[in-house]
């Protein structure tokens, strides 16, 4: 299982053209959860540098509500992320939200790191479920990449593997 | 009626500070840190032995006052006052931090009347109007305390962006002026607050801090810290919860015709988890 989930991922970073010189690709897998009363998860991605704390957000996913803001109600439960950037922004923010994912593997857009200054960062996801659970999962890694690297991690309730593709 | 039970407290405190701790005052939120346009917050206020359990008696809610970001009142709507506890909930039509608080300060008295009994003043369920200590106290009464007492409860609930127009202090009694946003508390961080006596700091501030479940274990659990030169404590927090901060400050700088002054400050936090 863990074997195919790699070769999907490294499927998907060649389909966006990954190997780009200078660049980060991400994938983001939300697991199947066999529950009675499944919602998907608000899921938030962000990068954080571990000095200056600047953070700058990749996506978040949550229950883009028309007619009312009922979804936004519960952004606060991506707590780390409502902490460190959520409650100082005005939602929907362009480029960076979108509706909830199917459980599934997700190429994440990284556009936004595009002018990453050099440094020390982290890569942080936030999940947060509706009658369920909560995972933050964090990968550190140096801007730029002295070498091609693979990070990954592995999510044990509400997040599968995280993996991040860092190209000099 | 919360401007009447308080003193009798203050009094008791004097003479008796284990006394004082047997009930506790507390207004809790049942959510701090909020999302969304137009947040709703529900809360409870009680006066009981453990902390957060409805077990003794309602707090009353006349002498409770929310008020706004923009420092003005927010209405309580929908009160309640039923047989342990008082609810009633706001609306955050505002992005930025609420303070929902009652505070009360003035003279305390007590002595010894010729036959022997305590007496004291003002009394039980009595405001006194200005001037009425001169009327009321018998200047040549043995064993005559006079002190100047305040009370102060708090706690806070925040919209969207934190903000700390609410922080600002009113220079009477016992206050806190938050260094660490309380809405912005999170498990194994340290945070600041300073205490200020009549708008100076208050040094050697005796702070105790209690988490909720006090029911579930057998000892409270307490933090005991006190506050520095500066009037700073800082509290290390050891898990997420709800905790009930209480504060005593009691020193001989009071202005005549009392004798000492005393202020007691409390405040409901909630800490989340990383």
């Amino acid at each position: 299982m863990i074997k195919k989930m790699t070769a999907m991922t490294l499927l998907g970073f060649a389909c966006i053209g990954a190997a780009q010189a200078g660049d980060l690709a991400l994938s983001v897998e939300l697991p199947r959860i066999d529950v009675a009363e499944y919602h998907r998860p608000y899921v938030a991605m962000w990068v954080q540098n571990k000095d200056s704390g600047d953070v700058t957000n990749l996506v978040v996913w949550y229950q883009l509500d028309k007619s009312g803001e009922k979804g936004e109600q519960w952004l606060k439960d991506m707590r780390q992320w409502w902490r460190r950037s959520g409650r100082s922004l005005d939602m929907p923010v362009d480029g960076i939200t979108g509706a909830t994912q199917q459980p599934g593997v997700h190429i994440v857009d990284t556009k936004n790191l595009k002018n990453l200054a050099a440094g020390s960062y982290k890569l942080y996801v936030e999940a947060a479920r509706e009658v369920g659970g909560r995972e933050l999962l964090q990968i550190p890694f140096e801007w730029p990449a002295k070498s091609s690297q693979l990070l990954e991690v592995q999510g044990k309730t509400e997040l599968g593997k995280i993996a991040l593709q860092l190209t000099p | 009626m919360m401007k009447t039970k308080l003193p009798l407290i203050a009094l008791l405190a004097m003479s008796l500070p284990l006394v004082a701790n047997a009930h506790r005052a507390w207004v809790l939120p049942a959510a701090t840190v909020l999302s969304g346009e137009n947040a709703w917050v529900t809360f409870d206020a009680a006066v009981s032995n453990d902390i957060f359990y409805t077990d003794h008696a309602p707090m009353r809610l006349n002498g409770m006052k929310a008020i706004g970001p923009d420092g003005k009142e927010v209405e309580m709507q929908n009160q309640h006052t039923g047989k342990y506890r008082s609810s009633f909930d706001l609306e955050l039509s505002k992005e930025g931090t609420y303070k929902v608080f009652s505070a009360s300060s003035g003279l305390r008295a007590r002595w010894e009347t010729e036959d022997g009994k305590r007496g004291f003043w003002p009394g039980r369920g009595e405001t006194p109007a200005p001037g009425e200590f001169e009327k009321a106290v018998p200047k040549n009464a043995k064993k005559l305390q006079v002190s100047q007492s305040s009370r102060r409860m708090e706690t806070f609930v925040t919209a969207g962006q934190p903000s700390k127009t609410v922080f600002e202090l009113q220079n009477e009694g016992l206050e806190m002026q938050p260094i660490t946003h309380p809405n912005d508390l999170f498990s194994g961080e340290k945070a600041q607050f300073r205490f200020m006596i009549d708008g100076k700091p208050a040094v050697g501030v005796e702070v105790t801090v209690i988490p909720d479940g006090s029911r579930y274990r057998n000892s409270p659990n307490e933090i005991k810290v006190v506050s520095d030169k500066k009037g700073v404590v800082s509290v290390e927090w050891p898990s997420a919860g709800r905790y009930w901060l209480e504060a005593e400050y009691q020193d001989d700088k009071a202005a005549k015709p009392a004798t000492t002054r005393q202020g007691s400050y409390s405040a409901t936090l909630e800490v989340l988890p990383q």
